[in-house]
């Protein structure tokens, strides 16, 4: 009973997590298979990056995954040489925005990208990264 | 329904590191502008104080400033917008006061950031974003903006050194400003130095310089109606038009990444509440937290067409002799950030342009004057136009 049973899978979402538990723990699941996913409201077809466990529009809550696949386009990047606290150890680090056309996702850009390669536009996919900590994330390569 | 009119405006001196306590901060402010209006504590119906949370250890700081400030028993009550609090305080404090409520509201604004560290700060500025699914990544806000910033140097050709026009600008200034905390001119060639700590990278393509700092503040905002304005004041600012907005707090939720729609719905509300358009504001104050911010300002209000702005501030039109004098205060790059505090002290610059009473920034005989404050990354934002 109790907080033995809490599901806190959302607490291995990125370098640092401020959030353990969330109606899309899936998504944790999810990660730990390779797939980086959204949701897809049953009732209204609406497409949620990231994903939500509500749809806004038809106040659904019955919703399915859909896997985050193919290629978006950089619409920004920025390159941190300064970090918030409990962040330093992963500097310097780039966050970015994919386009994918019927939604976005905020992420950041895999380690191994050159920056001279970043250009504003540049197609580029999601890919599942186990960070140093052994948290996850997922960061964007080029495509 | 009646006007309503801003009687007092005061602000603390925006500082490093105050020293004392953040009701005694909030009383700077405070006195400040009730020195201004020359009103006694009984006269004011209520008080709305506004700040970010998490930055001092005083939850519900409005009890405790009501008693300092001698604003018992009336009521008072908190607002939080991030670094646009006490806009949409004043946004308030209009609503009570047209709804008959009350006569004369004070909106004081404060802040004391340097009780935790810069990188605190960071992580803190950071978690007024979206914790769930950002700050795991490591976000702050030069970053979010320096995205916004790289979008708008890919679309339009916005150059770095544009931005730093914009910084030298601010400096101009800042050294005016005997309220600022930085009140150094800056140069060209500072940035241009990649020994010069404005030339220091933070988050590309933003640098040192193009970040606003970190401070403690204070600021009061006195705001009346029709009667009580004319009674007590000679010369009362009224609020002409106000508009607010938001919008998705993640950025995967936006569409727009070179300026901030927030902007530019508050702008046309306000517009349109005042009957005016972006050619007839006189002086304006704009949310400089980055360079980028006030670029993006000139577009989304107005001033110049999207791609524009760096003609504007190439042309010096946003100096004080120009056409649209932007930030002639120093701005929030020169003055400092004190989150809370910061949306008083634009409207206070703009009051006293308003008046004829800005000393060495005034500009010549201006009727309307316009606030743009922000709160996060274009998550929240307010337009106040101020007119005579
Ligand atoms: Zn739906």
């Amino acid at each position: 009973m109790g907080k033995k049973d809490t599901d806190v899978r959302f607490s291995k979402f990125g370098t640092v997590s401020f959030t353990a538990t969330t109606k899309v723990n899936d998504f944790i699941g999810s990660l730990e298979q390779g797939k980086v996913m959204g949701t897809r409201c049953k009732g209204c077809g609406m497409v949620f990056f990231p994903p939500r466990a509500d749809c806004y529009k038809c106040l659904s809550s019955d919703m399915e995954w859909f896997e985050v696949s193919g290629k978006g386009k950089l619409v920004s990047y920025s390159k941190l040489e300064y970090a918030p606290v409990g962040f330093d150890k992963d500097l310097p680090y780039s966050i970015a925005l994919l386009d994918y056309g019927t939604y976005k996702v905020f992420g950041r850009i895999a380690s191994d990208v050159p920056e001279a390669e970043i250009k504003v536009g540049m197609e580029m996919k999601t890919v599942v990264n186990t960070l140093s900590n052994n948290q996850l994330n997922y960061v964007f390569q080029k495509a | 329904m009646g006007k309503v009119a801003i009687i007092g405006v005061g602000q603390s001196t925006f500082t490093r590191a105050y020293p004392g306590s953040v009701r005694e901060l909030a009383f700077e402010g405070f006195r400040d502008a009730m020195k201004d209006a020359q009103i006694s504590t009984k006269d004011i119906g209520a008080s709305v104080i506004c700040s970010a949370p998490e930055y001092d250890k005083q939850r519900s700081p409005a009890g405790v400033f009501a008693e300092y400030l001698g604003l018992n028993p009336q009521p008072t009550f908190y607002v939080e917008t991030l670094c646009s609090s006490s806009s949409m305080g004043l946004r308030l404090a209009y609503s009570l006061i047209s709804s008959g409520l009350h006569d004369v509201v004070a909106v004081i604004g404060f802040q004391k950031m340097s009780e935790i560290s810069s990188a605190e700060s960071q992580e803190r500025m950071g978690r007024g974003a979206d914790i769930q699914w950002e700050s795991p990544f490591g976000t702050m806000m030069p970053a979010y903006y320096a995205m916004y910033a790289r979008a708008h140097m890919a679309k339009y050709g916005t150059t770095p050194e544009d931005l730093a026009l914009i910084r030298v600008k601010a400096g101009t200034y800042g050294e005016l400003n005997e309220k600022a905390a930085y009140r150094k001119g800056v140069t060209l060639e500072m940035f241009a130095n990649p020994e010069d700590r404005m030339a220091s990278p933070v988050a590309s393509p933003l640098r040192t310089g193009d970040c606003c700092a970190n401070a403690d503040g204070s600021s009061c905002i006195i705001v009346a109606n029709e009667e009580k304005a004319k009674s007590f004041c000679k010369k009362p600012v009224w609020v002409k038009g106000l508009g607010a907005a938001s919008t998705a707090v993640n950025l995967a939720g936006r569409d727009l990444f070179t300026g901030l729609t927030v902007a530019q719905q508050a702008g046309e509300q306000a517009y349109k509440m005042a009957g005016i358009g972006p050619k007839d504001i006189d002086v304006a104050e704009v949310h400089d937290c980055f360079t980028i911010a006030e670029m993006m300002a000139y577009e989304n209000l107005g001033f110049a067409k999207p791609g524009e702005g760096k003609d504007l501030i190439r042309s010096k039109e946003t100096y004080k002799e120009g056409s649209i004098p932007v930030n002639v205060d120093g701005g929030l790059l020169s003055k400092g950030h004190p989150i809370g505090a910061t949306g008083g002290s634009q409207v206070r610059t703009v009051v006293l342009q308003l008046r004829g009473e800005a000393g060495a920034i005034q500009v010549k005989n201006p009727e309307f004057g316009l606030v743009h404050n922000i709160g996060g990354v274009g998550l929240y934002g307010n337009v106040t136009i101020l007119g005579r």
